[in-house]
């Protein structure tokens, strides 16, 4: 008996250490004293699956007995601008968590994800694309964090008809923007140990558009000569996601491209539903969830309840991190990817069958 | 031979009855690449003009026409190059004559250029472009059988309006350091690629056309896009018509590309998007392209580099070439022959016992050719 027993108990225990070793840090975080009181952050549900997911990271905080505090407000894709009330509130707690706003089409009211972008001044939209394990995509070996001017480019919204039948829309690039924008990509993958930043650009046909930003771009990467700076033309770049997404690391971009690569980015490492992500200004962050396509979801979703609530838990644990908060970070980051890639509860859009519910009760139950 | 000149201008006939009936489209001139037969009634040959381009280009066309002439293709080529130096006439280095001969053929097959690096003239492309009004790009992306990418069953075709858009190339310095660049959007333009979407859905049999668009953010500029797509569409209540945010159809694309049949876009997201697409089959190598101009022109073109490294070695594939002279026979209603050499092209594809350098395999321009004749 105790030659069979002697290799399972074996197994047991070389499965069991693989876990743990995430959780044991070597070297401690030590705190001020006071920083373990409890930080009030903003909470917008949004539209559509908005409210599931939001509700889902609320369990989540509250089983972990993280020192978050939620201030919730409800705002929708059809109010003309956003409440003042709740920019006060986000002026005030500095932190935001937000589902999606739905944005109505062609109907006159300029979007309410641009407005309080514009208005906090959140000139930095990052989406981190990753491989999650355990969930099998058409593409291996994918880390890619696409950091985005949020500010201006093609999403200036001055548009005008000149004659009928003829429309102009202004594309703004100020070397302003596009300085800061750099100087926070290469900071980032400074602080972030990552090699390489590609710049992606149109400048063959946008000559001084684009070229502005390029110049930018260069002349940050000279203050920064241990990380390699390589450009890419935007067509070539997307089919390259497509075909060899991991020669890509950080990659920082204009308004317009940057929404295009990160779907695609999103979607060849696993779909916008479980990619995290936000908004990062000089004094204030909202985040959200990763990609901008089907962050408001189909009706259908909303009615089944199956809405993916990972990409909000993930940006979650980023905001945990964000407030200094680093243990229940870890601690929800794990709990998440071992419920992905055990496999066994996952939504629709990752080729499962649970529901929002039963993601969440899976995360809390893997909770260390 | 007189009946099969009798049958073809009788198919036209009717196909043309066809057309007029179902739609009142008044923009019929546009597409009448088929009553050209009538008036030449001497031969039933097809002038085309043949640009053969730079770099592997001539290897290509010569593969071309031979594919050609072994399937009995009733193509007359009429071969130009680009000249040595830039033609006071077009301010580049294509000259007047091969711009004429386009305009007079309706038709002709381009090569890869490179364009040389200089000031004082328009690039190649761009001089093409705007002379013969090329007003729609269409590439159609499907998987080759026995290629193997990470997508098997692709099978869609991206339309993408050529002249306006972001692209029009009207930017300025405001103050020093801020740049506006313009995007131009125009109610003319955007019906006349809609329309010829609606008509290319219609003629291949596609049951759906997607129009991409932002208009949540660009309201109005995507907005009169998508009022113009909505009006064509009233005009084929037979073809489903949607709208996709680009966002969405980024992320739709790469994760499940069946979704999507016939795309019609402005400018930049076409630019983009068609290249996604031609990323999705296995690159730029292998993706057809067809550029539509007023007046029933048809460019078509092979849109990858020269590829000096390999110029001239007999390494180049032609496949790209090859499937854009087919998509250029489907243009002139030839689809027995096109769906002959297409069906020949994937077979030896499929086959895998002669596949040049760039899809895996070590065999010459010349065999590859020999390979897909001896498949017609």
């Amino acid at each position: 008996m105790a030659k069979r027993t002697l290799p399972i108990l074996k197994q047991l225990l070389h499965q069991r250490s693989p876990s743990l070793s995430p959780l044991s840090r070597s070297v401690t975080y030590m705190p001020r004293p006071g920083d373990g009181a409890p930080r009030t952050v903003t909470l917008i549900p949004g539209d559509g699956i908005g409210p599931l997911v939001t509700g889902a990271v609320e369990q989540v905080m509250d089983a972990m007995h993280a020192p978050i505090y939620f201030e919730k407000f409800d705002v929708h894709g059809d109010m003309k601008s956003f409440p003042t009330e709740v920019v006060e509130s986000i002026k005030k707690n500095k932190v935001c968590l937000k589902g999606g706003l739905n944005t109505p089409m062609g109907g006159g009211v300029s979007s309410l994800n641009v407005q309080l972008r514009k208005e906090l001044d959140l000139y930095a939209s990052l989406v981190n694309c990753f491989n999650l394990p355990g969930l099998p995509t058409r593409h291996e070996n994918v880390d890619i964090v696409v950091i985005r001017e949020n500010t201006e480019g093609e999403y200036a919204g001055l548009e005008h008809e000149v004659v009928p039948g003829v429309v102009e829309s202004l594309k703004v690039i100020t070397k302003f923007c596009s300085e800061r924008i750099a100087k926070y990509a290469f900071e980032y993958a400074y602080l972030n140990n990552r090699k390489t930043v590609t710049a992606v650009h149109k400048a063959n046909i946008m000559k001084l558009a684009d070229g502005l930003f390029l110049e930018s771009c260069r002349e940050i990467a000279s203050k920064y000569p241990s990380i390699k700076y390589n450009e890419i033309i935007v067509d070539n770049c997307c089919m390259q996601l497509v075909s060899k997404p991991e020669q890509f690391d950080v990659m920082v971009t204009p308004n317009l491209y940057g929404n295009l690569v990160a779907n695609t980015a999103a979607g060849i490492a696993g779909g916008t539903g479980v990619m995290p992500g936000g908004n990062v200004g000089a004094d204030h962050a909202v985040f959200e969830q990763g990609a901008s396509a089907g962050n408001v979801g189909k009706q259908k979703i909303v009615d089944q309840r199956t809405a993916n609530p990972v990409a909000l838990l993930l940006s979650s644990a980023m905001m945990l991190r964000h407030l200094q908060f680093p243990s229940f970070a870890d601690r929800l980051e794990t709990a998440v990817k071992r419920v992905i890639s055990e496999g066994k509860t996952r939504t629709k859009d990752l080729g499962g069958k649970s529901t929002t519910q039963e993601v969440v009760d899976a995360v809390i139950a893997n909770l260390e | 031979m007189a009946s099969q000149i009798a049958r073809r201008l009788l198919r036209r006939r009717v196909t043309n009855e066809i057309f007029m009936t179902t739609t009142r489209s008044p923009s019929m001139g546009l597409f009448s690449s088929f009553d050209r037969n009538y008036s030449s009634c001497s031969s039933n040959l097809i002038r085309a003009t043949l640009f053969p381009g730079d770099g592997i280009g001539p290897e290509i066309a010569e593969s071309v026409k031979k594919v050609f002439s072994a399937a009995d293709v009733p193509i007359e080529w009429e071969e130009h190059f680009v000249g040595t130096e830039v033609d006071p006439r077009t301010q580049s280095f294509v000259t007047w004559e091969s711009l004429e001969s386009v305009r007079r053929n309706k038709v002709g097959l381009k090569g890869p250029m490179a364009t040389p690096i200089g000031k004082g003239h328009r690039s190649l492309n761009l001089t093409l472009r705007k002379e013969l009004n090329l007003y729609a790009n269409v590439r159609p992306c499907y998987s080759l059988p026995g290629y193997k990418t990470r997508y098997d069953d692709v099978n869609l075709v991206t339309i993408r309006e050529n002249t306006e858009g972001e692209y029009s190339g009207l930017e300025h310095q405001v103050v020093r350091g801020v740049v506006e660049s313009l995007k131009i959007i125009t109610r003319q333009a955007s019906l006349r690629v809609a329309e010829y979407a609606f008509y290319y859905a219609k003629t291949h049999g596609r049951k759906r056309v997607s129009a991409v668009h932002k208009a949540n953010i660009m309201q109005k500029t995507d907005g009169l896009f998508l009022k113009c797509c909505r009006e064509v569409a009233e005009k084929y209540p037979e073809i489903k018509y949607e709208e996709v945010v680009i966002d969405n159809c980024c992320m739709m694309l790469v994760k499940n590309p069946t979704l999507f049949d016939v795309l019609v876009m402005p400018n930049l997201y076409g630019d983009i998007i068609s290249d996604l697409c031609a990323g999705l089959i296995g690159g730029l190598g292998l993706t057809p392209s067809l550029n539509i101009g007023e007046g029933g022109i048809a460019l078509a073109e092979a849109v990858h580099g020269s590829a000096p490294d390999i110029a001239g070695k007999n390494l180049a594939n032609p496949t790209a070439l090859l499937l854009s002279a087919v998509s250029m026979l489907h243009h002139l209603d030839l689809t027995d022959k096109a769906d002959m050499i297409q069906d020949a092209v994937l077979k030896t594809i499929a086959e895998g016992k002669y596949r040049t350098g760039d899809l895996g395999g070590s065999a010459t321009t010349t065999e590859f050719t020999k390979a897909i004749i001896g498949h017609l």
